[in-house]
């Protein structure tokens, strides 16, 4: 079940623009946001982030939350800070010129599904 | 809200005082990163950890954004980390108001690095096992969040 990073990579016609050594990580699930606050509310930890910003607190929010990667879209290239910290992090960055809509419709397609059929981590 | 002052958490001790800068939005979340891996290097349990993680960077991204700075104190007990968040800032008017999901006075500038949007408190308090706000206009506002393991 689910895609590696390197199948996502050719799906998506990504670049990878760091951490490639992630790049066998095992996506089963995505979520696409451009809030990083509903990212952190929502998301389970070993998901996939697809956003269309490209600043440093996306990269900061997939370290903290425990995302398997970040996935750019609209061919956005994040500064060349933002792409250092991604490797210092260990957080896989692609970048797609597929738009958010397209980007995850395709991986949708390839048996990738979204938050709503994960229920968030409890601790109460 | 559950007021963070008896417990087990009587044991906490000072691990670090980090400081957190206002408005430099490019190192916004550092802070929270030297946390996570300070308590990843002791052996943190990972689902604990993330909880404290998170709520470190929403903290720290409220002080960055509204709290023209602050500090942010790690203490740990055995079974539970406790944060400690002091701004510089000008209070919170409301806070019934501002635990409401989706109520923010962000600027846009706050919204375009995908915060502002009115879940910073809220998640906050969704990752803490016990939380607690002090705050008074014209006097900052401190915040206490323990995360127990």
């Amino acid at each position: 079940m689910g895609l590696t990073l390197h199948q996502i990579v050719g799906h998506l016609e990504a670049e990878v623009l760091a951490y490639p050594e992630g790049l066998d990580r095992v996506v089963t699930h995505a979520q696409g946001s451009d809030l990083m606050s509903d990212v952190l509310a929502f998301s389970h930890p070993n998901c996939l982030l697809i956003t269309g910003l490209a600043n440093h607190q996306v990269i900061r929010t997939a370290e903290v939350a425990g995302l398997l990667g970040v996935v750019v879209v609209r061919s956005k290239r994040p500064a060349e800070a933002v792409i250092l910290l991604a490797q210092e992090c260990e957080v896989p960055l692609l970048s797609t010129r597929l738009g958010m809509f397209d980007a995850c419709g395709t991986l949708f397609t390839h048996g990738i599904r979204g938050m709503s059929d994960l229920a968030r981590p409890s601790h109460k | 809200m559950t007021s963070p002052n008896h417990g087990p958490q009587d044991l906490l001790q000072l691990v670090q005082t980090f400081i957190i800068k206002g408005d430099d939005f490019a190192a916004a979340g550092s802070v929270s990163l030297a946390i996570k891996k300070l308590l990843k290097e002791v052996g943190f349990p990972p689902e604990a950890l993330r909880r404290v993680a998170i709520t470190a960077f929403e903290a720290e991204m409220n002080v960055v954004m509204y709290g023209g700075g602050g500090e942010v104190s790690l203490f740990l007990a055995p079974g539970t980390a406790r944060l400690v968040i002091k701004d510089h800032g000008p209070g919170i008017p409301d806070l019934d108001l501002a635990m409401q999901e989706g109520w923010s006075t962000a600027t846009a500038a706050m919204r375009e690095m995908g915060f502002g949007a009115g879940m910073g408190l809220p998640n906050i308090r969704k990752n803490s096992s016990r939380f607690h706000v002090d705050t008074a206009l014209g006097q900052g506002t401190t915040l206490t969040a323990d995360i127990d393991i």
